[in-house]
């Protein structure tokens, strides 16, 4: 992993120049300013936006708070989905900043899950994790990590601290040589056209005679209508 | 094949269902799947239901079964998901 090192810290710096604004539907005593931030794309939008949620509650009474929730262009924004695949997928075409409006009532209970606090991002992250593994290597990394090492990764990115994650995260990225690749590669094909979630299969890192396979190779197998006949690139 | 075989098993102190094995719809969600099992146990709703897979993970109320049966099943036919009261494997 050592080669990838500044590949690994481009993704993981990765920023989102974000402006948020108060929904004219919420009930304020003066004008809300809108607020601007920098998100990290491989965080979530609940774990950074106590800032904008403690900014808009300062012009509201607290009768008029319920819990906030996030919205594009009239899509609810899916707080568990990583911050860069909401904005690759809803918002890749716009000027940036990405205007997001803020809201504090009327949750969509159909198309948002709740996360009362940070504890439920965790949950759901170290979730992701244990999913990942279980593909990479029957589960066995994660479950042979103690609780403390669980929650340094959680505190890594929870604190955006890169090293802190990645002291760990690189025992989960290792394979053994002679298998070249992990048993399966974890991956979700989002799609901005599907009701789906999100597609998932199992996809082998090494064709049957040995060979290595690409992004090509499994889009090519799995998501034909991504690739172009003359082999480009679909936006999707 | 839209429709799936999994299997249901309680853990620890959830109750047991007498038929394990249900047929679902690949799209059917852990959300929907959840509320099915809380509602055939009589579980008061202020109790919560957590599902397993893989005795590993608990998977987003959103996502769909079939992903499960796809890259977790027993050679590709039967899918086991475990349900608990309690948070079992973290």
């Amino acid at each position: 992993m050592a080669d990838d090192k500044d590949v690994l810290r481009d993704v993981w710096f990765g920023r989102i120049p974000a402006c948020f604004t108060l929904s004219p539907e919420e009930t304020t005593e003066r004008e809300a300013e809108p607020y601007y931030l920098l998100l990290p794309r491989v965080s979530y939008l609940t774990l950074v936006t106590d800032k904008v949620k403690k900014h808009f509650l300062r012009v509201m009474k607290a009768e008029d708070v319920e819990e906030m929730w996030l919205e594009y262009e009239g899509t609810p924004l899916k707080w568990h989905y990583p911050i860069g695949v909401l904005f690759d997928l809803h918002a890749s075409n716009t000027a940036l900043p990405w205007n997001v409006t803020v809201h504090f009532k009327n949750f969509p209970e159909d198309d948002l899950l709740h996360c009362a606090s940070n504890s439920v991002i965790e949950a759901h992250f170290m979730s992701c994790i244990k999913e990942a593994d279980a593909l990479k290597h029957k589960g066995q990394v994660i479950n042979d990590m103690q609780k403390k090492d669980h929650k340094q990764l959680w505190m890594g990115l929870q604190n955006d601290k890169f090293d802190q994650f990645w002291a760990m995260n690189r025992k989960l990225m290792e394979y053994p040589t002679e298998e070249g690749g992990f048993r399966y590669i974890p991956f979700r094909i989002y799609q901005t056209m599907s009701d789906r979630p999100f597609i998932q299969k199992l996809f082998r890192p090494v064709s049957p005679e040995g060979h290595t396979l690409t992004l090509g190779d499994l889009l090519k197998e799995l998501f034909p209508a991504a690739i172009c006949a003359e082999g480009g690139w679909h936006q999707r | 094949m839209r429709v799936i075989d999994v299997l249901l098993k309680a853990v620890s102190d959830a109750p047991i269902m007498k038929t394990k094995k249900r047929s679902v719809e690949r799209g059917r969600t852990v959300q929907s799947l959840a509320q099915f099992i809380s509602l055939f146990l009589k579980l008061d709703p202020s109790e919560q239901l957590f599902i397993y897979v893989s005795q590993s993970f608990s998977p987003s109320p959103h996502q769909e079964v079939g992903v499960f049966f796809e890259c977790f099943g027993s050679d590709g036919k039967l899918c086991v998901l475990r349900y608990c009261k309690s948070q079992a494997w973290g």
